[in-house]
């Protein structure tokens, strides 16, 4: 028995470790007020992430539409095919299945469907149909996605300038890398909620964040001039046998293209299948560099000497600094001395004595010599820069070109006097129309582009482009000038081959020999535009080692003319009579 | 006469039949609220690995009945009946630890604890033995010693006396929270059956003491010190060590944070699907938090501390003094057990396998708790009415 004095201490004992063991468990119940309520937000969001397994959902990229609203480049609907590791049935037949429907070696598809990891991809980019009928097996752990791959409607059409998608559907070259940003949207995310292993928890369902999709982007390029030039290009190409041919047709006015040809093209929705007639036994090097050769954007990403037409650019500068008029008479031997230096003019007889209309009109070269050698070395490479020719020219477009140009240090008069009639450096296609527009619609230098606008889903504008516009390069007077010279050289001189009757086009010629010299090999161009009192299209032609006559003025000049006799009246670009 | 005579038998019959309802109801509530949870936290997996949802509830379910049976058994013996086999409940306890490494030991979750009875084929934890052996050896104890409990001498005799058995079960099944677990039940006895207090605040400041310092020597050193200094980082930081030793803290705080005030309602748990290690077992206290929210918890906190105030109420009013010490026994391993689960599933301490009293699945711990409560009420069946 507890005698009464025990009862007291041992009672007292026992009352403390009640109070204390409370105790405790209150504190203890405190720290589950504070992580219940400070804490849960943290601990419940880091729950939820654990919980659930994220599939993505590829967003409709934007489309590429042309001045007029046609798609250029469009999307279709492909599936992705997966495989859950953890909710297969029956792997065997899961094998079979997607062996059979997709095309694949089951070695292939056993080494995915046997990894054991979250969920693993099979094959995207699968035709709909294909994946509609992979759903309909309705395959325990088989899932079926739907997203989107690119689709280029006209194929071939501008492809080294609307550029293609990889698997990612991100763009590779051309205007869909420029324009990604836009183009691209946001993917959107399937959450399901699973358990530890990674099994689908059916009641708790799925939670969508729909994708966004990406803007469409109009582009200043006309289908119908672009077809058309393509199809003259191919042309051109065939009956001259030329390696390459380059069509640029630009607005001058604002610099807007409205087609720009390469051809050869390629197939953008084939990228990656080489042209017909390469050997097959390439390796992936080899093949790399054959396919970044065939997506090459000649007019941009390639430099070339421009040879007459830069005779433009002379022209321009001595007018422009008075160092010359239309008047101003030169004498032509068939050749000048230039220091040390005796350079031929094309015609060996010599042109004679002539004003300088009739210089430009017959593509002289001593006379031109002479022009650049009145400016001397400091005032024509002033001219140069203030001309824009040894920036680039800002295009829309990725890998464009810098101007291979001498230092002005290493310049003496040969060289001033070989740039002059444009020889001795390289520039781009895109260089040379961009500085001739600059020259004839007022002294204004304009930025080439694409893009216009971007227009979201439902049509309302986003974002409408605006490029820098450099104006007063040269004189409105000199830019009149040059036009009414340039017209001559078309209705009178050598450029005969680019005239239509009834309209007013002016235009230049050149013939070039690439380098090394005497290997036989040239490029014919021609740079035309029209109407030559207000030029409202500028186009040039560059036809690259065409076999036979070579003279542009009888090659490239006749394209520029087909083309303008088609696009002209299309345009509403009236001729004298209409 | 007659009435008078009546009246007084009236009297001692009640005060005979003095049985602690109250104490049984909530011992009753826990062990039925433990079974709901039990299949709410376990169904899952148990569906997932053994096609039968109720697996684990099934297994629980006969554990608790034999309990009960085995309570009832011993509420109705007068528990003096107990007193001569304390000797003999000490060298069993100390004979079963070592079982465990002889081919009737039983390995689970990577841990050699258990021992297998040949005939009726249930797993037995030594370590639930040693502890209800231990409240019966050292109540005897203290009665015997008497007085002499108060001298210095005495004092350290009886604190030396649990801990052959304490070092053996962390030693031999490498149990430490067992260990824990009888040596903090056989301090609190210690501390009833002797007046002093100041010997206990020393003790217990030196325990904190050597406790913080061991934590600031294991931090120091960047946690290179093994398996339980691995627990220690991942317990001051449970984030940092997300896929190693903070994992299961982690996923119990989820379960708790994700709860919140009102819990996600009974059987909504996510984290019961694989996420959490053990979720009906030691981490059923944070399925609970999941599930019914603050308010659950609340509830079950409230039942563990009327369950202790009970037992404080029978151990006070004991008829002697070896009847206060089996209740003060108990009573200690039921609060200490109760406090070290859900402070380990708040991550309040550092994490070791401890189990809820009469909540989590576990069928020898049940039984065992379940004789000790048998123990209570039989002292309680001894107090007579007008003591009260």
């Amino acid at each position: 028995m507890l005698t009464d004095n025990n009862k007291i201490f041992h009672r007292k004992k026992i009352l403390t470790i009640f109070l204390v063991c409370a105790g405790i468990l209150v504190l203890l119940f405190g720290r589950l007020v504070y992580l219940c309520v400070w804490e849960a937000e943290h601990y419940s969001r880091m729950a939820t992430e654990l919980h659930e397994r994220e599939r993505s959902i590829k967003a409709a990229r934007g489309r590429i539409l042309d001045c007029n609203g046609k798609v250029l480049a469009d999307n279709k609907t492909v599936c992705t095919v997966s495989v859950i590791h953890n909710q297969l049935e029956d792997p065997e037949e899961v094998i079979r299945v997607l062996c059979e429907e997709l095309d694949l070696s089951e070695e292939y598809v056993r080494k995915r469907v046997e990894k054991y990891s979250s969920m693993e991809r099979i094959r995207s980019n699968v035709e709909k149909a294909v994946g509609d009928r992979i759903r309909e097996y309705d395959l325990a752990g088989v899932k079926v996605d739907e997203d989107y791959k690119r689709f280029y409607p006209y194929g071939d059409l501008a492809s080294k300038v609307l550029g293609f998608t990889g698997g990612d559907n991100q763009g590779i070259i051309g205007l869909e890398v420029i324009y990604e940003d836009y183009l691209q949207g946001k993917e959107g995310k399937i959450l399901t909620v699973t358990d530890a292993k990674g099994l689908e928890v059916e009641a708790a369902g799925e939670r969508r964040l729909e994708p966004e999709s990406g803007h469409d982007l109009y582009i200043s390029m006309d289908m119908n001039i672009q077809s058309y030039a393509t199809q003259l290009a191919r042309q051109a190409m065939a009956t001259k046998e030329a390696d390459s041919v380059s069509i640029l047709v630009m607005n001058p006015q604002n610099g807007e293209i409205y087609a720009m040809v390469n051809v050869p093209e390629f197939d953008l929705n084939n990228p990656y299948e080489l042209p017909e007639g390469t050997p097959e036994t390439v390796s992936a090097e080899e093949k790399q560099n054959l396919l970044n050769g065939m997506w090459r954007n000649g007019c941009i990403n390639d430099t070339y000497e421009p040879g007459s037409t830069f005779k433009i650019i002379t022209a321009a500068a001595g007018l422009e600094e008075g160092v010359i008029t239309t008047q101003s008479s030169f004498s032509c031997p068939g050749f000048i001395i230039v220091d040390d230096r005796k350079i031929r003019c094309h015609k060996i007889a010599g042109h004679g004595s002539q004003d300088f209309t009739h210089c430009m009109m017959n593509s002289c070269n001593p006379a031109l010599i002479s022009v650049g050698l009145r400016l001397g070395l400091d005032k024509y490479y002033a001219y140069f820069e203030q001309f824009g020719l040894k920036e680039r020219t800002g295009i829309d477009l990725p890998g464009e070109a810098g101007t291979i140009m001498h230092k002005k240090e290493n310049m003496g008069n040969v060289e001033l006097a070989t740039v002059s009639f444009g020889q001795s450096f390289q520039i781009t296609p895109i260089q040379l129309i961009t500085t001739a527009s600059s020259i004839v619609n007022g002294g204004n230098r304009i930025t080439p582009h694409f893009g216009v606008k971007t227009v979201d889903a439902g049509g309302n504008v986003l974002e409408t482009f605006e490029y820098p516009v450099r104006a007063g390069i040269v004189s409105e007077e000199t830019s009149a000038t040059m036009r009414e010279i340039l017209e001559m050289v078309v209705s009178e001189g050598s450029g005969k081959n680019g005239g239509i009757a009834g309209f007013r086009i002016g235009g230049k010629t050149a013939t070039s020999q690439t380098l090394p010299r005497g290997s036989g090999r040239y490029i014919s161009s021609f740079i035309g535009f029209a109407p030559a009192d207000d030029p409202q299209v500028i186009a040039l032609a560059i036809i690259n080692n065409p076999q036979g006559v070579y003279y542009g003025g009888q090659v490239a000049a006749p394209v520029v003319r087909q083309l303008f006799e088609n696009i002209l009246p299309y345009l509403g670009i009236m001729g004298y009579n209409q | 006469m007659a009435t008078h005579r009546t009246s007084k038998r009236k009297r001692k019959e009640q005060s005979e039949y003095f049985f602690d309802y109250s104490l049984l109801f909530i011992v009753l509530f826990l062990l039925g609220f433990g079974l709901v949870m039990i299949y709410s936290a376990s169904s899952y997996e148990a569906f997932q690995e053994f096609k039968d949802a109720a697996y684990y509830l099934k297994k629980q379910l006969v554990a608790i009945v034999i309990g009960l049976v085995m309570m009832i058994l011993v509420a109705n013996i007068p528990y003096h009946f107990w007193e001569r086999f304390y000797l003999l409940g000490y060298i069993v306890s100390m004979a079963l630890v070592p079982l465990v490494l002889t081919p009737l030991g039983v390995e689970s979750h990577g841990a050699r604890r258990w021992i297998k009875i040949p005939v009726i084929g249930l797993n037995l934890q030594p370590a639930e033995v040693a502890k209800l052996g231990m409240i019966l050896f050292l109540a005897v104890m203290v009665c015997k010693m008497g007085k002499g409990v108060r001298t210095m001498r005495g004092f350290i005799f009886m604190v030396l006396l649990p801990l052959p058995v304490v070092l053996e079960v962390y030693l031999i099944t490498k149990n430490l929270s067992s260990a824990i677990i009888i040596l903090g039940i056989s301090v609190l006895m210690v501390f009833v059956a002797s007046p002093d207090y100041k010997k206990f605040v020393i003790m217990g400041l030196g325990g904190v003491a050597a406790v913080a310092l061991l934590v600031f020597v294991i931090v120091s050193s960047g946690g290179e010190g093994g398996f339980r200094s691995e627990r220690i980082v991942a317990w001051l930081d449970p984030e940092s060590q997300a896929q190693g030793k903070g994992f299961q803290t982690l996923q119990a705080l989820y379960a708790i944070g994700s709860g919140g005030i009102f819990g996600k309602g009974l059987g909504k748990s996510m984290q019961k699907l694989s996420f959490l290690p053990e979720a009906q077992n030691d981490m059923i206290f944070s399925i609970i938090c999941e599930e019914l929210g603050l308010f659950g918890a609340v509830a079950i906190i409230l039942m563990f501390i009327m369950l202790l105030w009970r037992m404080m109420v029978i151990a006070n009013n004991a008829t002697d003094l070896f009847g206060a010490m089996l209740v003060v026994g108990v009573m200690g391993h039921i609060a200490i057990q109760a406090i070290l689960n859900i402070a380990v599933v708040t991550n309040t301490i550092p994490n070791t396998g401890i189990s809820l009293p009469f909540i989590s699945y576990g069928g020898s711990s049940v039984m065992f708790l379940l004789i000790e409560i048998g123990f209570v009420l039989s002292v309680a069946k001894r107090i007579q009415l007008k003591e009260l």
